[in-house]
């Protein structure tokens, strides 16, 4: 798709406009979209100083104008005391950030980001998010961000677009995308869930009393119209079940199930426990750990538990229209 | 004693390269400083007499036309082989294309040199396809002239041109061409500004395979060459096999020796200045955000 907006493929049907004009008919070079590519693409033979200066060079910018946007530039993405360096003696950050101020000095419309930080180890690639995310509000323009980490895309993002196969599934905010999933796919695809299949038993209003075979009677609340008898699909989020071994009392919008521990995960934050619901299948069930006394490291493998949530946490995905 | 080891490995090819290629180097440059015999061969009295007989019209332009061959036929070569090795790089038959370079070194030199006779003679391919279509009525001279010379030369050398040429385009990243197009380069401006310079390596080496040979040739211009456009070293093998005057043969080989080094020479200096101007921009664009805002 980046390819498509950057002018290096073209699509079979549909239109690209930048600012109302349309940017088809134009070669890459007349597009005022710029890339991060993802391998950074630096040019090996010239200094940090030329790469970023590559654009405003071919423009025959005067030498005074080059200097001082250059080092502009290379100030916003904190490499004041590299300009003499070349690419081969940068860390992967560095070309990581020389990619990026080479890219905006052209002063783009769009800023076209091809998964920026998959190069880069777990750490740095924290680091280079929130470094993006800050370069984002200094500079004010359009980022279009593609990725495969659903993580770096909830965090950075105004607005996502989820696409499978080229086309796009949901287009809408991180919240949008991860609370209200429009379908299975993105569903599945933006965090992890819990999803059954259920068919529809009773409605009252905005509650929905489902059937899950795995799991039995199920209460959901919705706002999408469903009918008795049709087959939908659940999906519960694992943080926003509830867990322990004693039994709660709870109110009847809760649904509660038991079930066996298979396999708890500590992972200092948080514990995830894989839940067997009677015998038949596994939930995924994530405990926060809020406080010092919480009773998550205290559940251990093969005890019984109560798992619960309310009904305004589970939610109803439709199927992919096919 | 792991030091000695060094000296083991080297010393094969040390002895090699001394007896085989110093050795002889040296023997001309001495040869070329001593006094003719009267049977070939030489007497070892010092003399400059063969230096002396370089300072002659006649051979001054003999040596500016065998450069001005040598060079035209080094820039058509590298014009050639440039699109050629771009092309095999990138193309998915990489080593059919690769096995079609080398076939021609499979066959005899000079039987591929007759070959070219055979199309650009008298009654060759060429003129008999030309009176075929009646646009002559005898021939056209194709042969016996320097660009007979000039053609069957580049024709030679395309191959040590196009081998290193490919090596290194082989290596290129080519989503450079489509960052720098991103950038706002058109398509020439990405390859003269990113391409050339990162296979710059390969250029220089594919220049020197083709220059240095095509400047000392002497069986082309022997065969397809006319009377009037003698090159260096057919000058050189009479000196030896016919006038046998062996110092003047070894100071015209010094001539081409010296002119070949000092081409390589420029080469190598416009390099590093280029190397230092840009190093200079970015210093001095360093100390100005340093200095300067």
């Amino acid at each position: 798709m980046l390819r498509i907006i950057a002018g290096f493929e073209n699509p079979d049907a549909g239109a690209v406009s930048i600012d109302d004009i349309d940017i088809l008919p134009l070669p890459p070079n007349r597009r005022h979209a710029n890339t991060v590519f993802q391998n950074y693409a630096l040019f090996p033979h010239l200094t940090v100083f030329e790469n970023v200066a590559f654009s405003m060079r071919l423009k025959r910018a005067s030498r005074k104008d080059v200097q001082l946007k250059v080092s502009d530039y290379l100030h916003l993405v904190e490499l004041d005391g590299q300009a003499d360096k070349m690419p081969s003696q940068l860390s992967g950050g560095q070309k990581q950030r020389v990619a990026i101020a080479r890219a905006l000095i052209n002063e783009p419309s769009v800023l076209l980001l091809d998964e920026p930080l998959s190069a880069l180890d777990a750490k740095l690639r924290q680091h280079m998010l929130i470094e993006l995310d800050s370069i984002h509000d200094k500079i004010g323009i359009t980022f279009i961000y593609v990725t495969h980490d659903q993580q770096e895309a909830l965090s950075v993002s105004d607005r996502i677009a989820v696409m499978d196969k080229g086309n796009v599934l949901q287009v809408g905010t991180p919240y949008e995308i991860y609370e209200s999933p429009a379908d299975i796919f993105v569903a599945n695809f933006i965090g992890e869930t819990n999803l059954f299949q259920a068919s529809v038993k009773a409605v009252e209003g905005e509650l929905v009393d489902l059937e899950v075979p795995e799991l039995g009677d199920i209460r959901v609340t919705t706002t999408c119209p469903v009918s008795v008898g049709a087959t939908v699909n659940f999906t519960i989020r694992p943080e926003k079940i509830r867990i322990s071994r004693a039994q709660p009392t709870l109110a009847s919008e809760y649904n509660i199930l038991q079930g066996t521990v298979e396999e708890p995960i500590y992972t200092g934050f948080q514990t995830k426990y894989f839940v067997r619901i009677d015998g038949t299948t596994t939930m995924k069930i994530f405990k926060q750990h809020i406080n010092y006394t919480d009773e998550g490291p205290d559940i251990h493998w093969k005890d019984s538990v109560y798992v619960w949530w309310h009904a305004e946490d589970g939610y109803i995905v439709e199927d992919r229209p096919q | 004693m792991k030091k000695h080891y060094g000296l083991v490995y080297t010393t094969p090819l040390t002895v090699w390269i001394t007896l085989f290629f110093v050795a002889p180097i040296l023997i001309i440059v001495l040869y070329s400083f001593l006094q003719k015999g009267l049977y070939g061969g030489v007497e070892w009295r010092f003399s400059l007499d063969a230096y002396r007989a370089l300072i002659n019209p006649v051979f001054g332009k003999v040596t500016l036309d065998t450069l001005a061959i040598a060079l035209v036929s080094t820039v058509l070569t590298i014009l050639i082989a440039l699109p050629c090795g771009l092309y095999m790089a990138r193309s998915r038959h990489k080593n059919l294309l690769l096995i079609l370079i080398v076939i021609p070194f499979w066959t005899n030199f000079l039987i591929r040199v007759y070959s070219w006779i055979a199309i650009l003679g008298n009654n060759g391919l060429i003129n008999e396809f030309l009176r075929g279509l009646h646009l002559t009525e005898s021939y056209v001279p194709f042969l016996y002239n320097q660009w007979a010379v000039t053609i069957v030369l580049v024709y030679t050398y395309l191959p040590y041109a196009i081998l290193p040429l490919y090596s290194t385009i082989e290596k290129f990243d080519f989503s450079l061409l489509e960052a720098a197009r991103d950038l706002g380069a058109s398509h020439m401006e990405s390859l003269v500004k990113i391409l050339l310079p990162n296979i710059k390596a390969g250029i220089v080496t594919s220049i020197l395979f083709s220059f240095i040979p095509i400047f000392g040739n002497y069986a082309v211009p022997l065969l397809v060459g006319g009377k009037d456009n003698v090159m260096l070293g057919q000058i050189i093998a009479d000196q030896i096999t016919k006038t046998r005057n062996w110092p003047l043969a070894s100071s015209i080989s010094m001539v081409i020796t010296v002119v070949t080094t000092l081409g390589l020479a420029m080469l190598m200096l416009i390099q590093k200045r280029q190397a230092d101007a840009q190093r200079e921009e970015a210093s001095r664009a360093a100390e100005f955000a340093r200095n300067g805002a």
